[in-house]
């Protein structure tokens, strides 16, 4: 880990504090979430205090300070999959998994990520994982879904 | 055998050497037959077109394009494979298109990767599936499909004013010389050459062209106040955020035409004098950065971006950031600061951007939409710009349709029709259901009835009914929504995506949130100060909405309680339902339900009656079971309880 | 320029560049605020400002707006009137109902404007915040319920200390004011300067109290409780006792502390007078040796605490000296015993301190002895106050009294400490004499008066030059720092108070509505210093009975043992 950090610092040499969030991105998409880690190295090379660093990376959707599980469920909750329905999928998981949009499960299998409209109203509600896109449009075919993954582990 | 994506490097030299220098002008005739190839009039061998983009890609696009590629190869077939954007027709997707030499180029709608085989088995044996075939092109010297309808003359291409959206779907978004092909970069050579800073903005200016991101407000003003602050450096920000929860457009126009936002750009930077322009676009939309990212690399690539474009002596560069994530971040003030590196967080206006925006430096944000619509103002001219559309609202309008309609479409039309011809684009409600309204413009727009769909599109025509034309998401909407529950899912959205610096936006909208949420929840207590609470709130609501419009920062804070306004006013007798009745009559607020037990089903096996939390169900073992209204919270355990279906809800 | 503005139908001048509300304030009108600050940039966040202008479809925000000719402006109208209470009653939505428990009962910002704007219904249920109580600091007390989210805590440690151990945590109906990795306080980078205490408008970020402890100390009759009284009370204390603003209100103050039942009464301002003696001793082996310069003073623990946090590398260059509460700390439990003939063991001892920082540093582990802290008990301006009333006295029918011996007397260099450059002009006087063994020929050092951040002061004592520095407010050390260290300015000794102005603006003192104020406090004890006999700390009879009784002389052995002390880096996250 640290040495992706590394690599990132090092290609953003003369960063100023417009590159903060390239840089997050970028240390994010390479391990998964941020640390307090990242936090204290990207503060000392931008110098930037690590408050300010912490405020951004809340503030954003994308930032997220817990591993994303192995699989990563994402949830699009736009008007229109709203309208299809999306809230009884996220019910569902909420109830059954036990977590909420940016958490992990406990035994690191499930993550889940309520976005908006991913821009394919037509198939919604639309939920992906892991970038696969399933067309799942009631909670009895996402429990089989779930069922089958977790019973892969 | 791969699809097809950039172009060969001898076809680049060729294009820059023969096409490039002569843009500004009428072509000459051997550019004219260099392009020519590129648009694929007359094609020697086979060419299989797939429209892939984000909306078709959830369809399966990716399996469709796999199996083509293994039935082309398993087949030993000479054909090409070739990516295309969207024509608009999401529910179709994945979209195929075929065109075999000497035929016309037709298209075929929902081809998963099943479909394939059957579909291409067809096609090359001269066979068009009838079940799947949408429509085909017309052409004066091709040979035409028996039995397809002609593209143009498809009610849904035929109601629409596709300007923005004319190459999208038919050209191949990943190669730069097919919208030359198809016009391109006429407008920037010819702007470059002929025209000053100054001309582009009076051009714009007189055509009245108003921003599509919401605002309304005017371009050529805008440019112009940029223009005239002294500075040496100004930025030009494209505004590809699109946070709207229910819109889409601005993605496929990208994903669909790149090439046409970054001529929009280059011109648009170059009428308020600016070196740099930077694209501020959602991390979420892998594949439209992706596409923005190649058709900013293929610009550099034939010298129409960078240093000294088309020896013009104006140089510009590009720069995309991905946006992180956050609905205010639309707000241009909030942009800016988020490309900053700072929380997304509006600031006080004045100073406006223009003034001292990006870096302290004079910047313009303009939304995709507005930026594609300045190479056709520029190269057909303003008069060709005004006569389209209204008095007040010039041009087309780019909207996204979905939700409960019958099929999600984008779509591009003139300025001026009435509202119903975006309902009827989107070929109404699903059969067996009524139409309730169509919502227009997401959490800063309103729902528009039944009645009021004859207005015609456009900025003042709506805004004269109290209806802000917004960005242009549309949802559709019928007799399964609830306008509680709905008005509730955007106050929801808002409290979460309300930046949280101003009291009344942050506070207000979480208090509309809860009002709300207790007029479509049960008192869980039948404690009686709940009910107190629930009429106390609604009395409060439209203060509340009045000081949230008043006082607020930034215009997420005031337009936020606009849907909620307008629901009051056009659907009281729904929201007087939950509050009096205690009804939800589109069963979507769960806990206003009230549940019967069918005595016809009942076996009396008291499973029913032993799960209820509020002890709401008697009877007798072995005999049917009643529920006592007045106790059931619409919890709904009896009727996931219930072996025998015997349980239900009215 | 000045533009003609119209405000409720009535002409009034207003000048080019300044905002509405500046206008309004200066022409009489009353226009409530919350996120506004004098020392601030305005952040349009709290919008209870609004006015309506003729023209604008939206409610204006007075702070943020700036005039333009010929506006037309409505300060109170119902319009604004109800949009004002509308977010007055928002905020309390989300507020606790504590108010008769609060700290800030009575003193709340909050509560004067639901006064104001007549709030008298609460709309709505309040539900509990999910955030707890931050209790993890000796200084300053986090309440997050309270927490209105104006932002001016943000702002202030941000923009006028540098630290920026305060921002806003997650968005809109989530939002709260946090730390990195919401740290509790005491594990942050917080310095406890209390800054953020006097900007707070509620209840939700307060001084860490410990009337509780002393009051019990106070009757416990085996304890013998002292207390010392730092040099800035007595001219800050004044106008909340009821008295006039530009009193010195030492004495009374004695005689307030005498009848709640201290023992002795000491006055730190003699310590400070040791503590002059001792940073001389040190300045002078220093340039000698040319080690270990520039100095940086220590008697600010929020600044001792920033140097261990930010400056490591450069902690020797702090003096060694303690500072002065911590001396008389030392000398309380050390040296007072033998005189008064009393068992150290028994001694109680309490600080009043204009300061929370003050609090945390009598809790370091290197001001204790065998485990005890020196000082036991630190309480602020604002505590004292508090238990003036609690204890019923009535300021006005006592008569002043003096300090004990052998504590005193001080000298008006002593009392300097509680102005930002004072010390440095306390250490310049007594300096000069150390070297010519003459007195400055003019002891009132102007240079060092002013207003400014950043200070500096040339002088020539015998054949060596010394270069002065003054900082205060942390946000101009950081760029004074990186010049030092690369040795491109040069400086002797730089005396550094977190606190812009000095103690007189201390954490621990009372609310003051403006910089005037502060200024007016500093104003006294210049006053004083004009006409006090004793101007030079080496002049002071009683110090030099201290080291001719014990410590020897400055920078002896029994001086370092007692009055020196060391630093060490510390890790937080930054
Ligand atoms: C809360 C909020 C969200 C917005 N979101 C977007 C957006 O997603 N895309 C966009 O182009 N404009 C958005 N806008 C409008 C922009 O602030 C700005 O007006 C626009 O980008 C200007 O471009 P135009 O003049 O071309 O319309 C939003 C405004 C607000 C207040
Ligand atoms: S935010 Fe509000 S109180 Fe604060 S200064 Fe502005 S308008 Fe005034
Ligand atoms: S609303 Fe879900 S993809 Fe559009």
């Amino acid at each position: 880990m640290e040495k992706i950090i590394d690599e990132v610092l090092e290609q953003n040499g003369h960063a100023g504090m417009d590159s903060l969030i390239p840089i997050l991105q970028e240390i994010q998409d390479r391990i998964g979430c941020l640390t307090e880690e990242v936090i204290i190295r990207v503060s000392e090379h931008l110098n930037v205090p690590t408050s300010k660093i912490y405020g951004l990376a809340t503030f954003y959707n994308q930032f997220r300070f817990e591993k994303k599980g192995k699989y990563h469920i994402r949830i699009c909750n736009g008007t229109s999959c709203r309208l299809n329905g999306s809230k009884w999928l996220i019910e569902y998981i909420e109830k059954n998994l036990k977590i909420k949009n940016g958490e992990t499960s406990r035994n690191g299998i499930f993550s889940l990520e309520v976005v908006n409209c991913m821009g394919a109203c037509e198939f919604g509600p639309v939920i992906s994982i892991n970038d696969q896109f399933y067309k799942t449009q009631d909670p009895d075919s996402l429990k089989e879904l779930l069922d089958e993954l977790s019973n892969e582990e | 055998m791969k699809p097809v994506l950039f172009y060969k490097e001898p076809e680049k030299e060729q294009v820059i050497n023969e096409v490039i220098p002569y843009l500004h002008d009428d072509l000459p005739d051997s550019a004219s037959k260099v392009l020519s190839a590129f648009r694929n009039d007359r094609v020697k061998i086979p060419i299989v077109y797939v429209g892939l983009t984000t909306s078709s890609e959830v369809g399966g696009a990716r399996k469709t394009i796999e199996a083509i590629e293994k039935y082309i190869d398993e087949n030993e077939l000479d054909a090409k494979l070739v990516i295309v954007g969207s024509h608009g027709l999401c529910s179709y997707e994945p979209i195929v298109e075929v065109q075999l030499p000497g035929k016309t180029r037709v298209a075929f709608g929902k081809v998963t990767e099943n479909a394939v085989p059957p579909l291409l088995d067809g096609i090359f044996n001269g066979y068009a599936l009838p079940e799947l075939s949408l429509f085909q092109y017309s052409s004066d010297i091709l040979e035409p499909w028996a039995h397809i309808p002609l593209r143009d003359e498809l009610p849904f291409f035929a109601n629409q004013q596709r300007v923005l959206l004319k190459n999208a779907g038919i050209i191949n978004p990943e190669n730069i010389i097919e919208y030359i092909a198809y016009g391109g970069y006429r407008a920037l050579a010819k702007t470059l050459r002929k025209y000053t800073s100054d001309t582009v903005c009076r051009l714009v200016e007189e055509s009245e062209l108003r921003g599509r991101g919401g605002g309304g407000f005017l371009t050529g003003k805008k440019w112009r106040a940029a223009l005239e602050v002294p500075a040496n450096e100004r930025i030009l920000i494209c505004n590809a955020d699109e946070s709207d929860p229910g819109a889409f457009m601005d993605r496929l126009l990208i994903e669909s035409d790149p090439q046409r936002v970054i001529e929009g750009i280059i011109l648009s930077a170059y009428a308020i004098g600016a070196s740099k322009a930077l694209i501020y676009i959602r991390n979420l939309y892998s594949l439209t950065t992706h596409r923005i990212e190649e058709a900013i690399r293929q610009a550099y690539d034939f010298g129409l971006l960078g240093y000294n474009i088309l020896d013009s002596g104006y140089s510009l560069d590009i720069v995309i950031r991905k946006g992180p994530g956050a609905y205010v971040c639309g707000e241009e003030t909030a942009l800016i600061k988020s490309l900053e590196g700072k929380r997304g967080m509006p600031s006080i206006k004045p100073p406006f951007p223009t003034e001292h925006g990006y870096d302290g430096k004079p910047t313009v944000v303009n939304n995709v939409e507005t930026i594609a619509n300045i190479p056709d103002i520029l190269l057909n001219g303003v008069e060709w710009f005004t006569a389209l559309g209204t008095e007040k609202s010039k041009g087309t309008k780019m909207f996204s349709v979905s939700g409960k309609s019958n099929e999600t479409c984008f779509i591009e039309v003139e300025m001026g029709k009435p509202l119903s011809v975006i309902y009827d684009l989107a070929n109404g409600v699903k059969s067996g259901r009524t139409f309730k309204a169509l919502h227009l413009g997401g959490p800063s727009g309103v729902p528009v009835t039944p009645e009021e769909l004859e207005f015609p599109i456009g900025f003042e025509e709506l805004q004269e009914h109290g209806i802000p034309l917004g960005s242009g998401g549309v949802q559709i909407l019928d007799d399964t929504v609830c306008m509680v529950d709905l008005t509730k899912y955007f106050m929801h959205f808002i409290r979460n995506e309300s930046c949280g610096k101003c009291i009344p936006c942050r506070e207000g909208s979480n208090r509309m949130y809860k009002i709300l949420d207790n007029i479509s929840r049960r008192p869980y207590s039948n404690e009686s100060h709940n009910t107190l609470e629930r009429f106390k709130g609604v009395i409060q609501l439209e203060t509340l909405a009045e000081v949230m419009r008043d006082t607020s920062l930034c215009g997420l804070g005031q337009t936020a309680s606009k849907p909620l306004l307008k629901a009051l006013k056009s659907f009281r007798d729904e929201f007087e339902e939950h509050i009096f009745d205690r009804k939800c009559r589109a069963s979507v607020c769960r806990d206003l339900r009230t549940f019967y037990i069918d005595v016809d089903k009942c076996t009396g096996c008291t499973a029913c009656a032993r799960k209820c939390p509020t002890k709401a169900i008697f009877g007798t073992p072995r005999s049917p079971y009643f529920v006592v209204e007045e106790k059931c919270i619409g919890c709904g355990i009896c009727m996931d309880t219930c072996k025998f279906s015997a349980v239900y809800f009215k | 320029m000045n533009y003609t503005i119209e405000v409720n139908n009535r002409k009034i001048e207003a000048r080019k560049g300044d905002t509405i509300l500046e206008t309004l304030k200066r022409n009489g009108i009353k226009v409530p605020t919350l996120c506004n600050m004098e020392t601030l940039s305005p952040t349009g966040a709290c919008r209870l400002c609004v006015v309506e202008v003729e023209g604008r479809e939206n409610l204006v925000t007075s702070c943020s707006h700036f005039v333009e000719p010929d506006m037309k402006i409505k300060t109170h109208s119902t319009r604004v009137v109800r949009a004002r209470k509308a977010l007055v009653e928002l905020l309390l939505a989300n507020h606790p109902d504590d108010c008769l428990y609060c700290e800030r009962n009575g003193e709340c910002e909050l509560q004067n404007l639901a006064a104001e704007l007549q709030v008298r219904e609460r709309k709505v249920q309040h539900k509990s915040f999910g955030q707890k109580l931050d209790l993890s600091s000796p200084g300053i007390v986090r309440d997050p319920a309270k927490c209105i989210l104006c932002g001016r805590c943000i702002r202030i440690c941000d923009e006028v200390q540098s630290v920026s151990t305060f921002e806003f945590v997650k968005r809109g109906c989530n939002m709260y004011v946090g730390t990195t990795m919401s740290r509790d306080l005491n594990f942050s980078n917080c310095i406890f300067c209390g800054q953020c205490v006097l900007a707070c408008p509620t209840g939700a970020l307060r001084e860490r109290s410990n009337v509780e402890e002393v009051m019990d100390a106070l009757s416990n009759s085996t304890l013998i409780p002292i207390v010392q009284v730092a040099p800035s009370i007595s001219v800050s204390i004044a106008a909340e006792l009821g008295l006039k603003a530009t009193k010195d209100v030492n004495g009374v103050l004695f005689a307030a502390l005498r009848k709640m039942g201290f023992k002795y009464i000491f006055d730190s301002a003699t310590a400070a007078d040791i503590a002059i003696m001792e940073i001389v001793q040190e300045l002078i082996s220093r340039k000698e040796k040319s080690t270990d310069l520039p100095m940086l003073s220590s008697c600010c623990p929020a600044w001792v605490k920033f140097v261990e946090q930010y400056y490591p590398e450069q902690l020797s260059w702090l003096s060694t000296v303690k500072s002065p509460q911590q001396i008389m700390g030392s000398l309380i439990k050390a040296y007072f015993p033998g005189i008064g003939n009393i068992n150290p063991s028994n001694i109680y001892s309490v600080s009043v301190m204009p300061c929370l920082a003050k609090k945390f540093e009598a809790r370091r582990e290197e001001m204790t002895t065998k485990g005890v802290s020196d000082v036991d008990s630190v309480i602020s301006t604002r505590e004292l106050v508090k238990m003036i009333n609690l204890y019923g006295i009535d300021i006005a029918s006592i008569d002043s009294q003096q300090a004990d011996p052998p504590f005193s007397i001080r000298s008006s260099a002593g009392k300097l400490f509680g102005v930002a450059g004072g010390s440095s002009e306390a250490v310049a006087r007594t300096l000069n004499f150390k070297i010519t063994g003459k007195d400055l020929h003019n002891v009132r050092i102007s240079e060092l008066r002013s207003v400014n951040g950043v200070k500096e002061f040339k002088f020539k004592a015998g054949k060596q030059e010394f270069t002065f520095l003054v900082v205060n407010g942390l946000k101009n050390i950081h760029d004074l720092m990186k010049e030092l260290i690369a040795g491109s300015v040069k400086a002797d000794y730089v005396e550094v108070m977190a606190c812009p102005g000095g103690c007189v603006n201390g954490g621990g003192q009372p609310f003051v509505a403006s910089t005037k104020d502060v200024k007016l406090r500093a104003k006294v004890i210049y006053d004083i210093d004009e006409t006090n006999a004793i101007k030079c700390a080496h002049k002071n009879p009683q110090v030099i009975e201290v080291y001719t009784n014990q410590l020897e002389e400055p920078g002896s052995e029994k001086s370092i043992k007692l009055l020196h002390t060391r630093f060490s880096k510390r890790e937080v996250l930054l």
